[in-house]
């Protein structure tokens, strides 16, 4: 049974390997499927003697059907809340186990016993299964509902913010210290209850004041915890798979949560502490001089003259599900010598690589898709840009020597010929400032939703090669 | 050697192995492995199956001599809750990982 144990952790490594390339992506997460089949019935082998098949079964059969609802019904603009709300679900499981591992554990029946006696890393470890789980739980939560646009407010303002979680903190350490020492049982029961309550509100508070444009980031090491807890569930129930497989993911997750912060320039630290993340809007933020605007027809009459086009697609894209109206444009586009191509910003939506899962989705080819290392220097010589409901990412503010989105990277729209900004209206992105771009004299303002703008493009584009 | 030292120094290996394993991903690929990497940490349910303990005829007191774990019914509920959980996890998080994989391979048969 332990070799079957060892196949599945191996099959995961390279499972996650392979998903780190375009080529091998799928045959990845088969592979990684695979070996949690073989984890599980593995698992139902080695507990077959002891295990109740009537909760196991159950649990398996309900689990199943929810998660296999939940999944159909998403829609591809509700991926990254449904990753986030999948992964609190996995967050509480690990706290779960370790409290009913503590329940089961045989030290309940022996008066004089603590957690302490059954070693240190053990002990240690039950406490540190339920505050990360608990987090995990609560905080994707947040980040779930704040995916879905809900504005939550923090009750405690200001300075005396961190002193609050400060005093969280030390809370889940006393309660910890209380679970672990103490030989009575009731204390120990509590002590646990406590704990898990402490701690599902701290993830509340600490997700809480980041702002929705930093949720990629919030998930994403959301995502890393709820790993760390599997692991330290496997430390509690000295299981070595979970462990392992708790571990890689911890880690896959931090470092995918590095990339997203280097990315906004910005370090994890000032994202977590909510440097910018506070949902502040600034007073100038609708504040606009000499703004054009313009209709899909005369887009698409410029269009018309364009030899090369860069699309730079947003949230705006994903909210109207025009990416396959999108894609219209850009082959009617190429058919006519046009160069297109898609940049894409590594923030833009609200995950990394939305933007990217969005447009493959309606099969815009891969060639096509540029990141902004390799296309910002070609918008200079570009005729026309059409930005799709992306605000933050193209905002020239981002240049100057300070604000709130000051150095972050952004893509050059301003510097092509022409910069057309599809867009419902000029409220300003996620990070709730005034964008200087919509007032340049190349740039104008298509103001309707992304999918209808799209469309009378097509239709003009259509008539005009007529 | 303790058993749990080995235990730790499995965790650390594992650990350094996570860091060099995906230092180089395609944007592309970001949120598919994360979200793939999300369903692997529904691993925790082989754990949540190994607490949900049938009835033995022993007497609670006989199974703690003996260093055995309790069944209750109170771990059972526990234990029940956290295979729902983590099972949503798993099947949820890989059939949403295999629809966002399956837009690409769609795209490369052309």
């Amino acid at each position: 049974m332990d070799y079957l144990y060892l196949l599945a952790t191996v099959l995961f490594v390279f499972g996650i390997k392979k998903l780190t390339n375009i080529k091998t992506c799928q045959q990845g997460n088969r592979l990684s499927e695979f070996a949690m089949l073989l984890a599980i019935v593995t698992t139902l082998a080695v507990g077959a003697n002891y295990i109740s098949w009537y909760v196991v079964i159950s649990g398996l059969l309900v689990g199943g059907a929810a998660g296999a609802v939940i999944a159909k019904k998403t829609a591809t603009t509700q991926m990254p809340e449904m990753v986030a709300a999948l992964n609190g679900f996995g967050g509480v499981a690990s706290a779960l186990v370790a409290m009913a591992a503590l329940l089961e554990h045989p030290l309940m029946h022996d008066p004089n016993k603590s957690l302490f006696d059954t070693g240190f890393v053990n002990a240690v470890s039950t406490p540190i299964t339920i505050l990360i789980g608990m987090i995990t739980l609560t905080g994707s939560f947040i980040a779930y509902f704040k995916l879905s646009g809900k504005k939550l407010v923090h009750p405690v303002k200001g300075s005396q913010r961190h002193a609050f979680h400060a005093a969280l903190g030390v809370a889940v350490i006393g309660l910890s210290y209380w679970e672990i020492t103490t030989a009575s049982h009731a204390q120990m029961t509590i002590a646990t209850v406590l704990l898990a309550i402490i701690s599902g509100s701290l993830g509340v508070f600490l997700v809480m004041p980041i702002g929705g444009a930093d949720m990629p980031v919030v998930v994403s090491l959301l995502n890393s915890y709820s790993g760390i807890a599997g692991a330290a569930a496997g430390f509690v129930i000295n299981n070595p798979l979970l462990v392992v497989v708790g571990a890689l993911v911890g880690t896959s997750g931090l470092i995918l949560t590095q990339i997203m912060c280097k990315a906004m320039n910005r370090s994890l630290s000032n994202v977590l502490l909510g440097g910018m993340g506070e949902e502040v809007v600034a007073k100038d933020a609708k504040d606009y001089k000499s703004i054009k605007s313009t209709t899909p027809e005369e887009v698409a009459m410029l269009l018309d003259g364009a030899a090369s086009v860069i699309i730079v697609p947003g949230y705006g894209l994903a909210v109207a599900q025009a990416q396959h109206v999108v894609r219209e444009l850009g082959d009617l586009l190429q058919k006519r010598g046009c160069n297109v191509r898609y940049a894409i910003h590594p923030v833009a939506g609200r995950m990394p690589g939305h933007m990217n899962v969005l447009l493959a989705e309606s099969d815009v080819p891969y060639d096509q898709l540029w990141e902004m290392d390799n296309i910002n220097s070609d918008f200079k010589s570009t005729d026309v840009v059409i930005v799709v409901g992306a605000n933050d990412v193209v905002n020239p503010a981002a240049r100057e020597a300070t604000g709130p989105i000051a150095g972050m990277p952004i893509l050059d729209v301003d510097q092509a010929r022409t910069c057309v900004v599809i867009k419902r209206s000029l409220a300003p992105g996620y990070a709730g400032i005034k964008n200087p771009l919509f007032e340049l004299d190349n740039c104008l303002m298509v103001f309707l939703d992304a999918k209808e703008a799209l469309e009378g493009m097509v239709k003009e584009m259509k008539e005009l090669s007529k | 050697m303790d058993p749990i030292f080995l235990t730790i120094f499995v965790f650390a290996i594992a650990s350094l192995l996570g860091f060099e394993l995906i230092n180089k991903v395609p944007p592309t690929l970001h949120t598919p492995l994360m979200s793939g990497s999300n369903a692997i940490s529904g691993i925790t349910l082989v754990g949540a199956i190994l607490c949900a303990l049938a009835f033995k005829d022993a007497a609670p007191e006989v199974l703690a001599a003996a260093s055995q774990p309790i069944p209750s019914w109170f771990g059972n509920i526990l234990a029940f809750l956290a295979i729902v959980f983590a099972t949503i996890n798993v099947v949820g998080g890989y059939m949403v990982t295999d629809r966002m994989l399956g837009s690409f391979k769609r795209k490369e048969k052309k």
